[in-house]
């Protein structure tokens, strides 16, 4: 008996663009169970889904769809829980429409069921109901005897740190911050990811018996080689890629031009928002440019309108198709007034007398052919220069791997990216007892591949440790 | 938490803090630092590790009060707590057998070369030490570098104890003297290290300057850090903060130092206020 395709998503309740630029506050309402319910009821439950295959971490969608459709919301938190260790933060921050939503078969003929609302609304509500939906209730097996350190508390190494904790491993996490949580710390607002649902979700991690110590810089406090001979039967590296790209050109080092990276840690991990109660400062001008095109970009950007710029422009030398930003971000920076500058490219930055920035100078590009990854090139169009007055520049070109672990760690081989290069299967590295994932590998790229990368080294290691650890 | 074991004001305004950190004591080497944060609410602050006693499993930074962070950490008793110190950080000092080494230290940079001077000792260094301090009242530790030093010079701006004048003005004495100087060290405010290196420069002998940039993270992560040496910009938390002075845009240091001036103001006032509201 087929199903009926039903047309209209349910559309999720926001805060309007001119109230939430006042206030820090999460813009994305959610679902209450009604919307969530009508919504979970457009999944035609297929037989051959397209949706699980877009999902890095292969959660079974229909199945915790089904389990809505059925008002078994704990069934439902458990399919979730059994491959997503963070669904909370996945449902609010994956990328859905390049990934699970992208594939889902309904939207080839209308828009896609909103899967990632939908895991939203399962993991609050389990959060909010601890007892009632009983993921927190781990039945952990006997202890393997083994010790496993992880290193990084990003989406990578909470992942797999919770999942070597359920094969019976104890696990250590080490992370160089003073706070776990990598980038869905220090990277992601609060307006898109409340820190107390990030700490909830690092709770749930700490249940399972995981140990985090912070202020530890493994390659400074400790190295690797250390921790091996120090009774940890194999090392995890989920370190990211934390380290800033800035353009190169001249002025860049002028005062008021910052790394997107220095600007989302002030604001973000030290609430510079709360200066001076908070003790961090952040110093935001009237007009801020923001350079780069992707979910940093469109972070660093929003914070500016909710600091108090007047003006926000996104500088960008492709344009709106071509952006790698989450799609309902883009949509939401734009709804909060930020003005895009499309097909421009910064060539100088200009300096007042005191050394802070006043001016850059653009020119425009036109794209041409695609390059080796199909995205079309940008090509500059001569004797389009022109100089826009700023007074604040963010730099969110990317990020790169930071060599201070690499660099210290004998044996382990890295790319000419500076990336570790390691098995896409299952993490292992170079080096013997070594297995890395997330950002570190990959390059920049999003929670929830830091996620799978880090359950597939996880079953690698747990694997390892079974036949010969 | 870090607990600090016992605390010793050094000089005016100068005070000492040993903290409880058994793991970075032992590894922690001359000319790296430590990024401390009180507490939750407090900012990260980078502050050179000025003696560790491994056995002890305790780590001492010797601080200035400058602003709210500096002003809160001297009101610290022993049995206090601070909420984080992440270190050792940055690249350790290179330390060999040059020959003959000048240490020079302004202020409270004296606590930051104290090791430095005693590592290269260790290592068959002769080593001159030139301390220079406002007035006598801020110098501290001329017994630690007078027992390092072969020959220990103290100045003072305005005579008050040993000689009077920069210490730049010794520096140039000894190599213009003809003696034979392989290296020099000088840490401090960065317009000291900016002119020693500027003495240094014509007698073409390598100065290594350890640059005190605003800090946040302290690992390499944000880029507040950045500073322009010979031409390519280098973050001076993990590749630093020892740099060759020659090589150092000094403008561009003092120009970002400045960065939160009114900022930093703000912060001094808002603390002071809540001391001594909340005490």
């Amino acid at each position: 008996m087929a199903k009926k395709i039903n047309p209209n998503r349910v559309p999720v309740p926001e805060q309007k663009p001119e109230v939430r630029i006042r206030n820090v506050d999460e813009v994305v309402l959610g679902y209450d169970f009604d919307m969530a319910f009508e919504e979970a009821n457009r999944c035609l439950q297929l037989p051959k889904p397209g949706c699980i295959k877009g999902c890095p971490v292969e959660v079974d969608i229909p199945g915790f769809i089904r389990a809505i459709q059925e008002r078994d919301l704990p069934r439902s938190a458990k399919i979730l829980w059994d491959k997503n260790s963070l669904p909370a933060v996945c449902g609010r921050v994956c990328p859905q429409e390049r990934q699970c939503e992208g594939t889902c078969i309904l939207g080839k003929k209308a828009p896609s069921v909103a899967i990632g609302k939908l895991e939203r609304f399962v993991a609050d509500w389990a959060r909010e109901h601890p007892s009632e939906s009983g993921v927190f209730d781990i039945k952990l097996p006997k202890p393997s005897g083994k010790r496993v350190a992880v290193v990084g508390s990003g989406p990578a190494g909470l992942t797999a740190a919770a999942d070597l904790a359920k094969y019976g491993h104890k696990v250590t996490v080490f992370e160089a911050l003073h706070e776990a949580g990598g980038v869905l710390m220090y990277g992601i607002p609060e307006f898109r990811l409340p820190k107390k649902i990030v700490k909830a979700e690092i709770d749930y991690v700490r249940s399972l018996g995981v140990e985090i110590t912070v202020n530890s810089v493994i390659g400074r406090l400790t190295s690797v080689d250390e921790l091996l001979k120090d009774g940890y039967s194999a090392v995890f590296l989920g370190i990211g890629a934390g380290a800033p790209m800035f353009l190169h050109i001249s002025g860049e080092n002028l005062n008021g031009i910052y790394s997107a990276n220095e600007y989302l840690v002030r604001i973000n991990l030290m609430k510079s928002y709360l200066f001076p109660e908070y003790d961090t400062p952040i110093k935001i001008g009237r007009k801020v440019a923001v350079v780069g095109g992707g979910d940093v970009a469109m972070d660093a950007s929003r914070w500016s309108l909710r600091l108090g710029a007047d003006e926000v422009h996104i500088i960008y030398r492709r344009s709106w198709e071509e952006m790698p930003s989450r799609l309902e971000e883009r949509n939401h920076a734009k709804e909060e007034g930020i003005i895009f500058d499309f097909l421009t490219v910064p060539k100088q930055f200009f300096g007042d007398e005191h050394g802070w920035v006043k001016g850059i100078e653009c020119y425009k590009t036109e794209l041409g052919e695609p390059d080796e990854r199909g995205r079309r090139r940008p090509v500059r169009i001569p004797g389009s220069e022109f100089t826009m007055e700023v007074d604040t520049v963010v730099s969110a070109l990317g990020t790169v791997p930071n060599p201070l672990l690499p660099r210290s760690t004998e044996g382990l081989e890295t790319t000419k990216w500076g990336t570790i290069a390691a098995d896409e299967k299952t993490g292992k590295t170079s080096k013997d007892r070594v297995w890395a994932g997330g950002d570190i590998t990959s390059g920049a790229a999003t929670v929830i591949s830091a996620m799978g990368a880090g359950k597939r080294a996880a079953a690698d290691i747990d694997a390892w440790l079974r036949s010969s650890g | 938490m870090f607990q600090i074991i016992y605390r010793e004001t050094l000089a005016e305004k100068i005070h000492l803090l040993k903290i409880e950190a058994p793991a970075v004591a032992r590894k922690a080497l001359a000319g790296q630092f430590a990024v401390v944060r009180i507490d939750e609410k407090g900012e990260r602050i980078p502050l050179t590790l000025a003696d560790w006693d491994e056995k002890e499993g305790s780590v001492t930074l010797v601080f200035m009060e400058v602003g709210a962070t500096t002003f809160r950490l001297a009101a610290l008793k022993a049995g206090d707590f601070v909420a984080n110190f992440a270190g050792p950080l940055g690249i350790p000092s290179h330390i060999d057998k040059f020959g003959t080494v000048v240490c020079v230290a302004g202020g409270v940079g004296t606590a930051a070369i104290a090791p430095v001077a005693e590592a290269l000792r260790a290592k068959g260094n002769k080593v001159i030490s030139i301390v220079g301090a406002r007035n006598k009242s801020l110098l501290f530790w001329e017994d630690r570098l007078r027992s390092v030093s072969h020959q220990p010079i103290v100045t003072t701006d305005d005579g008050t104890y040993g000689r009077k004048g920069l210490v730049t003005e010794p520096l140039k004495e000894l190599l213009e003297s003809g003696e034979k100087i392989d290296r020099v060290i000088a840490i401090g405010p960065s317009i000291m290290m900016k002119f020693s290196a500027l003495t240094t420069q014509p007698f073409g002998v390598t100065t290594i300057v350890s640059l005190n940039s605003i800090m946040v993270d302290g690992t390499g992560m944000c880029g507040s850090c950045r500073v322009c040496v010979g031409g390519v910009t280098k973050l001076a938390c993990v590749d630093g903060p020892d740099f060759d002075g020659h090589q150092v845009d000094w403008n561009l240091l003092f120009a970002r130092q400045r960065s939160y001036l009114k900022q930093e103001k703000r912060s001094f006032e808002y603390w002071q206020a809540k001391m001594s509201e909340g005490s």
